[in-house]
């Protein structure tokens, strides 16, 4: 359970860039969130939308849109979606693939309005 | 309304952190190694039974992290190398800070090894670097052979899986060969061992490991220096 830490993170995160755009008011924030970054969505949702109560980001929405582990094969070079832990290229077949997506944890966006 | 598209890391300041360890133990020949697993895999008994090994003078050093009590660093302390505890207070995880912190008053050119004996929890500790060279996962066989379908994160994050309590095997219901295929499933590169650090079997392999990996630091250091 350290989604609080990470909703945290999230919270400074956006505080540093709004900081750098004065005169606009964060108004949703987009956040990337692969499937092996460890991170459980609704704990992580939770717990920002807790953190942000009674601040100046009460009430602003945390959109997380999760990033499926993705692979490239080393012969072919076909980037695919792993499903099921199939790591085998469904184009040549190879087993010689590599992790190119699926960690992420990173902010997307933030809908910014004029003040 | 105006949409900003951003790359923010969300652990950005850990990751900087992490970078900054990761090239002080390289600039001074360190291997770091991060242990991670459930509480009762086996970590501490890893541990001991490798500083067990060393002979006196080895320059190695151990942070053990829990959310409590300083047992594991009095366990480890018995065997004659520096040993630290770093106790979270609740944190389910070591991040690179506390790691920072704990080797503040440390001197890392005394240091050839560096062993963190991660909070046991198979989910959060997979999220933060802690500049280490390596992460490794145990398992042991008290536990479900599916755990690496279950966690992927860390199965997938670290080089090394110890399987271990293979003197239990008699008594549970564990499938060796699927525990193996499972976590080969997440990561096909893993590299796999298998110990008790009860009766000791298997740990020659880890020794070997742990030596072959000093030697790749060692070498690469004097590569830097020539």
């Amino acid at each position: 359970m350290h989604e609080l830490g990470i909703a945290n993170s999230v919270i400074e995160a956006v505080r540093a860039e709004a900081l750098r755009r004065p005169g606009t008011r964060v108004r949703k924030v987009g956040l990337l969130l692969g499937e092996l970054a460890g991170v459980d969505r609704d704990a992580l949702t939770f717990c920002f939308d807790s953190l942000v109560q009674e601040t100046e980001l009460a009430g602003v929405p945390l959109e997380t849109q999760l990033c499926r582990r993705r692979h490239r094969c080393r012969c072919c070079t076909e980037t695919f979606v792993v499903v099921d832990y199939e790591t085998t290229c469904p184009c040549c077949g190879s087993t010689d693939t590599g992790c190119i997506g699926g960690e992420e944890l990173e902010l997307s966006f933030l809908e910014l309005e004029e003040l | 309304m105006n949409r900003v598209l951003l790359e923010d890391k969300v652990l950005k300041e850990n990751d900087r952190i992490a970078a900054e360890l990761r090239e002080r133990f390289r600039e001074h020949g360190v291997l770091c190694l991060n242990l991670i697993s459930s509480p009762g895999a086996g970590k501490t008994s890893l541990l001991e039974r490798t500083l067990d090994g060393f002979p006196p003078g080895r320059r190695v050093a151990v942070l053990t992290g829990d959310i409590q009590t300083d047992n594991d660093a009095a366990r480890l302390a018995r065997f004659g190398f520096p040993v630290r505890q770093i106790t979270t207070g609740g944190t389910c995880h070591l991040d690179a800070r506390m790691v920072e912190r704990a080797l503040a008053d440390w001197h890392l050119p005394e240091l050839d090894l560096l062993l963190i004996e991660n909070v046991g929890n198979l989910v959060c500790p997979a999220s933060y670097d802690l500049g280490e060279a390596a992460k490794i996962v145990l398992l042991s066989v008290a536990e479900g052979e599916d755990k690496p379908l279950k966690y992927p994160s860390i199965f997938f994050k670290a080089e090394l899986l110890v399987l271990n309590k293979l003197d239990l095997l008699p008594y549970v219901s564990f499938n060796l060969a699927s525990a193996r295929d499972n976590a080969r499933r997440v990561h096909p590169g893993i590299e796999i061992l298998e110990v008790s650090c009860v009766t000791g079997q298997g740990l020659t392999h880890w020794e070997a490991w742990l030596e072959k990996r000093l030697a790749q630091v060692a070498a690469a250091r004097a590569g830097a220096i020539a």
